[in-house]
């Protein structure tokens, strides 16, 4: 709490000062970051910027983040109104598409560094025929489980890596009672789709395979692959606490890092966190393989990009700046000082934090995919990634089996999603 | 005698225009105008358009046909719609009559400590919803909860559940906690109703041997009726815009599986949009308009139908 205070102070001080100091200066070209990160603005401003102003003298830039709540209806209305900043944070699909379609945002293909970046990468970037792309990947988050280390020495499991192998160890540890096996609730409803749902998910419908099959209308939700996820996810209810239709996120969270629990099923956001709360050793493993020998597919969420403002005064600058963004050198300073947030970019970068190290060590191994609601898909009311949500939470909790789970999801969007012609 | 001859208009025309009168009352009602009124004739007409093609067109009743006529809006509406109801009959059936045998005990001439009483069960309702709302979802739980813990000291923690987690008891169980904040008011209604009756009252009617229970529903019950139907017109008109409470303890999304869902969350949700979807303020402003047609009915049928039978005594 104290430090929010006086991130959001610091914030208003520097806000304050630029807006004061830039006529001061006005050789120098004042660059200004619109973001919802404000947990970030001390590395902004201690490691971002400073290493960028360094190389480009004459530019000055401001990182001017706002509550991630009130970022989505004050930037569009910054926008509309002629004064957003120069840089733009874009949040992944329609919310930036929207802002594109308006000609606010402008197309970013032609910027030195975007061969950096793979086509999963840019996905949620770009137009639905996927030819422009308007904003540069800054970063993911990788889907998996977090395990406590200790534990699993304790009881002598070692890393699961198939399913039988994960539910043996969830066994295991049940059978001891030291521990709660997976520290997960039901009662926020996301944890149970985001966490469970689409973390070991693409293990079933192939990654991109199944997501774009699945967009191209070739699949459906009642298909085995997108319904045998939901039964595996009923399936983890026995070995999650008692109490866990009730159980919420932060209860999860502290649960685990208090040592109750033995396995987390996370994404990869949490571990900077848990670094600063956790006394116990953490280690953690990909969403396992239901049979020995099969590809392995991570979902590794592109969750942040930065675009310029169409109607930035200072054009050259600001695409300048996007191409440091988009170049090795970026992608290894914002990985490291956000352990969690991965570069999206392709160009190899050494991590300091092992568990974040763990995790990005995956896309080596393993295919990389997108949540699978989150394009195009969660575009219509009723809104699929909701509705993930609520049957996720159901199957666990007993209330829906996995058929009427895929049931009432292809239902819910099939009253509104038409897949283009095939 | 001889100034009632003098002709009335001229006493009347001579009469200087009360302007301090609409001084007076300008800016109350240019501040209600500005804060209610205005927004409820804007939501109203916003609920007759919708966006095509980035222009806002008119599109009469349509919005209506949707939320009552699409299978998946309606479904979501009748929902939350039969909650609310529910929500409002617990409220109804548990807080209004607890409200008044508090009053009642509370007006005993021969209770102590009565002011610390009022105190605290009045207390809960100058609280804020948001702490109301973690208090409970602390209490209740199955982790770190007193509600467990407590249960497990006298033996019975097998009657503990995950309350708020489970479709068949989250209803049930918020609608109790907000009972527990709200019921300071029907309470201190009452009390102040019970108080009003005249001694004398009370004492002829000790004098013919109604003492004791059948004092309290012969003589004071039927006297405190209209502050009991005031109770229920305000108790019906919250719960029908309640949402700050299921807000806290559920989340905007009303959880498990809409189990707890009311009006006024589907209405954020609408309104607002909700994770990546996106809010539609004309299907939200259709949805308010329906909850204040709900409201306004339940008023009319109180005001009209209700009220007017109450018999009232003038002492």
């Amino acid at each position: 709490m104290n430090t929010t205070m006086k991130r959001m102070m610091l914030a208003t001080a520097v806000a304050a000062l630029s807006a004061g100091a830039a006529p001061a200066f006005a050789e120098d070209v004042t660059l200004t970051v619109e973001s919802w990160r404000n947990d970030d603005l001390s590395i902004w401003q201690e490691k971002l910027i400073p290493a960028f102003e360094a190389k480009n003298p004459g530019i000055k830039v401001v990182f001017s983040p706002l509550a991630p709540t009130e970022y989505n209806a004050a930037i569009n209305a910054k926008l509309d109104a002629g004064s957003a900043g120069d840089l733009i944070t874009c949040r992944p699909f329609d919310l930036s598409l929207a802002m594109y379609q308006k000609g606010q945002l402008t197309a970013v293909d032609a910027l030195a560094g975007m061969e950096n970046f793979s086509p999963v990468a840019k996905s949620a970037w770009q137009t639905d025929d996927g030819k422009t792309t308007f904003c540069v990947p800054m970063a993911s988050v990788i889907h998996g489980f977090i395990y406590n280390k200790e534990a699993f020495e304790k009881l002598g499991i070692a890393v699961p890596t198939t399913e039988d192998e994960f539910f043996a160890a969830l066994e295991k540890i049940k059978a001891d009672g030291t521990y709660v096996p997976l520290a997960m609730g039901s009662k926020d409803q996301w944890e149970a789709s985001t966490m469970g749902y689409q973390n070991i998910g693409p293990n079933y419908w192939k990654g991109e395979e199944g997501r774009l099959a699945l967009i191209a209308g070739k699949q459906k939700l009642t298909d085995p692959e997108w319904v045998e996820p939901f039964a595996t996810l009923a399936k983890w209810a026995p070995y999650m606490g008692d109490g866990f239709e009730a159980q919420t996120y932060p209860d999860s969270q502290n649960l685990f890092t208090l040592g109750r629990a033995a396995i987390y099923p996370a994404g990869s956001w949490e571990i900077a966190p848990f670094r600063a709360q956790a006394t116990f050793e953490m280690g953690a493993f990909p969403p396992p393989v239901r049979k020995a020998g099969d590809e392995c597919f991570i979902s590794d969420h592109t969750d942040i990009g930065l675009g310029a403002n169409a109607k930035s005064k200072h054009p050259e600058e600001t695409k300048k700046f996007l191409e440091w963004v988009a170049s090795p050198e970026f992608a290894d300073l914002y990985s490291n000082a956000l352990p969690g947030f991965f570069s999206l970019s392709s160009a190899p970068i050494t991590l300091q934090d092992p568990v974040a190290q763990e995790f990005m060590s995956w896309r080596a191994k393993c295919k990389s995919t997108i949540r699978s609601n989150n394009q195009i898909l969660s575009r219509g009311t009723p809104n699929l990634d909701t509705d993930t949500w609520i049957s996720s939470a159901n199957v666990i909790n007993g209330t829906e089996t996995p058929q009427q789970a895929g049931e009432r999801l292809q239902k819910g969007l099939d009253s509104w999603y038409k897949p283009a012609a095939q | 005698m001889t100034t009632l001859d003098t002709p009335e208009p001229d006493i009347v025309a001579k009469r200087p225009v009360r302007w301090h009168i609409a001084v007076f009352l300008l800016p109350a009602v240019l501040v209600y105008t500005a804060v209610m009124i205005i927004p409820l004739f804007d939501t109203l007409r916003l609920s007759l358009f919708r966006v095509v093609d980035g222009q806002s067109v008119f599109v009469g009743l349509d919005n209506f046909r949707t939320v009552f006529g699409d299978p998946l809006w309606s479904a979501s509406f009748w929902n939350a719609l039969r909650n609310n109801i529910l929500f409002f009959l617990i409220h109804m059936v548990v807080q209004n009559p607890i409200g008044i045998a508090l009053a009642a005990l509370l007006s005993l001439p021969v209770l102590r400590f009565r002011g610390f009483y009022r105190t605290a069960i009045f207390l809960p309702t100058i609280l804020s919803f948001v702490i109301v709302g973690f208090v409970w979802k602390l209490i209740l739980s199955p982790i770190w909860g007193v509600a467990p813990f407590l249960l497990d000291i006298v033996g019975m923690k097998a009657f503990f559940a995950p309350w708020l987690g489970r479709p068949g008891s989250a209803l049930i169980t918020v609608s109790l906690v907000s009972v527990w904040q709200n019921i300071g008011i029907p309470m201190m209604l009452i009390y102040a109703a019970l108080l009003s009756i005249p001694d004398e009252v009370l004492e002829a009617a000790e004098c013919d041997g109604v003492t004791g229970w059948s004092q309290f529903f012969k003589i004071k019950l039927p006297l405190i009726l209209p502050t009991i139907g005031i109770v229920s017109i305000l108790t019906f008109v919250g719960n029908f815009n309640a949402f700050d409470l299921i807000y806290t303890m559920q989340g905007a999304i009303a959880g498990p599986n809409y189990s707890t869902d009311i009006l006024g969350t589907l209405l954020y949700r609408t309104f607002f949009g909700f994770q990546l979807q996106l809010g539609d303020p004309n299907m939200g402003a259709a949805i308010a308009t329906a909850m204040f047609f709900i409201i306004l009915a339940g008023v009319c049928l109180y005001l009209f139908v209700i009220q007017r039978r109450i018999r009232r005594y003038q002492f």
